[in-house]
């Protein structure tokens, strides 16, 4: 292990900011637009489905395989920067 | 050659290649056992996560479910696909950081405690157990179905199949075993999906096809909308649960998602931290196949279903003009029809045909007049509200038959069906095997190695696993045979335990460096108390939904038990002394990605 502590707390900061980055776009897509506010966004239509059924039942899943595959993406820039990848 | 062959054929072939894999790919340390030896490929492991998760619930149950209920069933689609974002950025990579084999293992370890490690094998236990029950009853349903034998018969033989695979292979048996059983019931689940699609709306992809208009000049789901109101029925794609508790269900279906013990197992079986990440994006994109595809199967499956029931005419079907699909539904128990109005026709519209809870019909040996079943909670009068329906009606339909009968109800080729048999059963037995792995794990190594009896040697405790893999099938197999009538009610409880107390525990370890002995104890039982006590009440002892906290149904209230479990541990852990250093070098530690090395048990 030769990183130091500051350069560990550091890393760590940034971490949680792309966590918490990708779980505020996974909290709208899903909490946001699938149950809160699925009444309004069902007056717009999008490919044949109300908009707010379509993402309760389809687009959120979309988003949330493209999520992890970007979190991973970035993971790998961020472990690479600290140089604590394997 | 015929559906029976077929049939035969189909899964006779995918069990033999079952337990070729599970020969070549025995285990013969605890490490291949419980881990595969830490060796498994992301993308082979994204697979196997996939096979772990999709259980005759997803494969069978949900388009069913989604059918019959429409826009509520978003919770479902996205509760169980959702919680892999959680898996993935918040527990996953620490957890294979942390290296260790099991759930309990992590608790045990990060919060020093016997008594901690204890209540989370508790935990792992009950939700597994809870969830292999409806597996092995999954398993025998196929096999009454298609292959006319008892489901008794069928129930055993899934329990042989399991047991070969398990208990020879372990982990890295299981591992291969569900990399096969996820290709099987993937072709499977879609295969009917693109012809039901292609049949109904021209497009070959569901995805699009629920979205496509129809010759009518209406697109599907305004059909199905129109059709749904014109016999009574809700909108479908109008909700009618409360926000609160859709909101509330969806975040206990997410975190309950995260916290399942034989889905975090599988993160550990891969070589680095990095490897755990990308194993969670594989794993959502073959989740992703099937449930995006479900809520097409179950809108093209309601529009079948009513138009083959009621006819062009939407007046009903003659008896004896309805399809073979009905009546061999009905011959399985799954399908009833009641002749309320003494016509001679089938109706479906809203309401129940027979009396008693959900109007499932409790049918006699006897055939009525028209060579139908007879059941003897058989609704006598034919009263309907005239203002929102044509007729009263008159047929049973148990969710569970939508996706098994769709493609017999499509008049889909043989070969389409005999497909369908053989995925459903593979999505039983691939969960199935990773539950029963858990089981054994959680006795073996949790209870025995660390907690009775550190002194055993590592062909003991690999002894004690298969032992223990052993009861743990017989006991599931049991359940199977003799399946508590609850089973859907207790399925709500595995993922409120998971979300109340595995969940939250997880997280803190992690997040929360202050967290200690104490708080992990008092937050976990909180949790665990509170959900099980709150479902126990309002399932078993008679709770009026009048009396719902907030509105919120039992299926959501592990999201309480779960904010419940943060206040309680935080606010524990702060009046007590903070944990050791060592404790706290440890955690450091976790979130560092280098130098993960396999998972080994220290």
């Amino acid at each position: 292990m030769s990183i130091s502590p500051e350069q560990a707390q550091a890393y760590w900061k940034e971490n949680l900011r792309i966590i918490v980055t990708y779980l505020a776009v996974w909290f709208v897509v899903s909490y946001g637009c699938g149950i809160l506010f699925v009444d309004q966004l069902d007056a717009i239509q999008f490919f044949g489905f109300p908009l707010g059924f379509w993402f309760g039942q389809q687009g959120s899943i979309f988003v949330f395989v493209i999520l992890i595959w970007m979190y991973v993406a970035s993971m790998n820039k961020l472990d690479e920067k600290y140089d604590v990848h394997e | 050659m015929s559906l029976d062959l077929l049939t035969y054929l189909f899964i006779g072939g995918s069990f033999a290649l079952y337990i070729g894999i599970a020969i070549w790919a025995r285990a013969g340390s605890t490490k291949e056992f419980y881990v595969a030896g830490g060796g498994v490929p992301p993308i082979a492991n994204g697979m196997a996560t996939a096979a772990d998760w999709m259980s005759a619930a997803s494969f069978i149950s949900l388009a069913g479910l989604i059918s019959f209920v429409g826009r509520d069933g978003s919770a479902y689609l996205m509760g169980w696909t959702g919680g892999y974002v959680l898996l993935a950025l918040l527990l996953a990579p620490y957890l294979r950081k942390f290296g260790k084999f099991t759930v309990p293992d992590f608790v045990g370890d990060r919060y020093g405690s016997n008594l901690a490690r204890t209540i989370a094998v508790v935990c792992t236990i009950v939700i597994s157990f809870t969830y292999v029950a409806g597996q092995m009853r999954g398993v025998g349903i196929v096999f009454s179905r298609y292959l006319h034998v008892d489901i008794n018969t069928g129930v055993i033989v899934g329990m042989a199949i399991v047991f070969f695979y398990a208990v020879l292979g372990g982990m890295k048996g299981i591992t291969y075993t569900q990399v096969a059983q996820y290709c099987v019931l993937i072709l499977a689940f879609t295969v009917p999906a693109f012809f039901l699609s292609a049949q109904i709306t021209g497009h070959f992809l569901p995805q699009f096809g629920l979205g496509a208009t129809l010759e009518s000049g209406q697109s599907v789901l305004a059909t199905l909308d129109q059709l749904s109101v014109d016999l009574g029925f809700a909108q479908y794609t109008a909700g009618k649960k409360s926000t609160i508790d859709i909101f509330f269900l969806t975040i206990a279906l997410m975190c309950g998602t995260a916290g399942l013990p034989h889905v975090i197992v599988r993160f550990f079986t891969v070589p680095r931290v990095k490897d755990a990440r990308t194993t969670g994006g594989y794993a959502l994109i073959f989740i992703a196949l099937l449930y995006t595809a479900v809520p097409g199967v179950a809108g093209f499956g309601r529009v079948n279903l009513i138009q083959e029931i009621n006819g062009p005419q939407n007046a009903g079907t003659e008896y004896a003009e309805m399809p073979s699909w009905f009546k061999n539904w009905e011959n399985a128990g799954l399908l009833g029809w009641n002749d309320r109005n003494g016509d001679g026709k089938v109706q479906y519209a809203a309401g129940a045909a027979f009396d008693g809870k959900k109007g499932k019909p409790a049918f006699t040996e006897e055939r009525g007049e028209h060579g139908q079943r007879i059941a003897s909670n058989a609704k006598a009068d034919a009263s309907f509200d005239s203002a929102k329906q044509p007729f009263a009606n008159e047929v049973y339909v148990d969710r569970d038959i939508m996706v098994l009968a769709n493609p017999e109800i499509a008049n889909l080729p043989a070969w389409v069906i005999a497909l369908v048999a053989a995925g459903a059963v593979a999505a039983a037995l691939s969960t199935a095997a990773g539950l029963l792995l858990v089981i054994s794990t959680a006795i073996s190594h949790d209870l025995m190695k660390k907690t009775i009896n550190p002194n055993i040697t590592d062909k003991q405790e690999l002894m004690y696993a298969r032992l223990a893999a052993i009861v743990a099938i017989c006991i599931a197999g049991y359940f199977g045979i003799n399946p508590p009538g609850f089973v859907a009610q207790v399925v709500a409880l595995a993922f409120g335990i998971a979300c109340a107390s595995v969940f939250p525990t997880l997280m803190l370890g992690i997040f929360y460096k202050r967290m200690n002995t104490q708080g992990a104890i008092a937050g976990m039982l909180v949790g665990l108390i509170s959900t099980v006590g709150y479902m126990w009440y309002f399932v078993f002892g008679g709770g009026n939904s009048a009396d719902y906290f907030m509105g919120i149904s039992p299926g959501g209230f592990g999201t309480v038990g779960m904010i419940l479990h943060f206040i309680v541990a935080v606010v524990v852990a702060n009046m007590t002394p903070p944990p050791s250093e060592e404790m706290q070098q440890i955690v450091e530690d976790l979130r560092i990605p280098r130098g993960a090395g396999t998972a080994h048990a220290h």
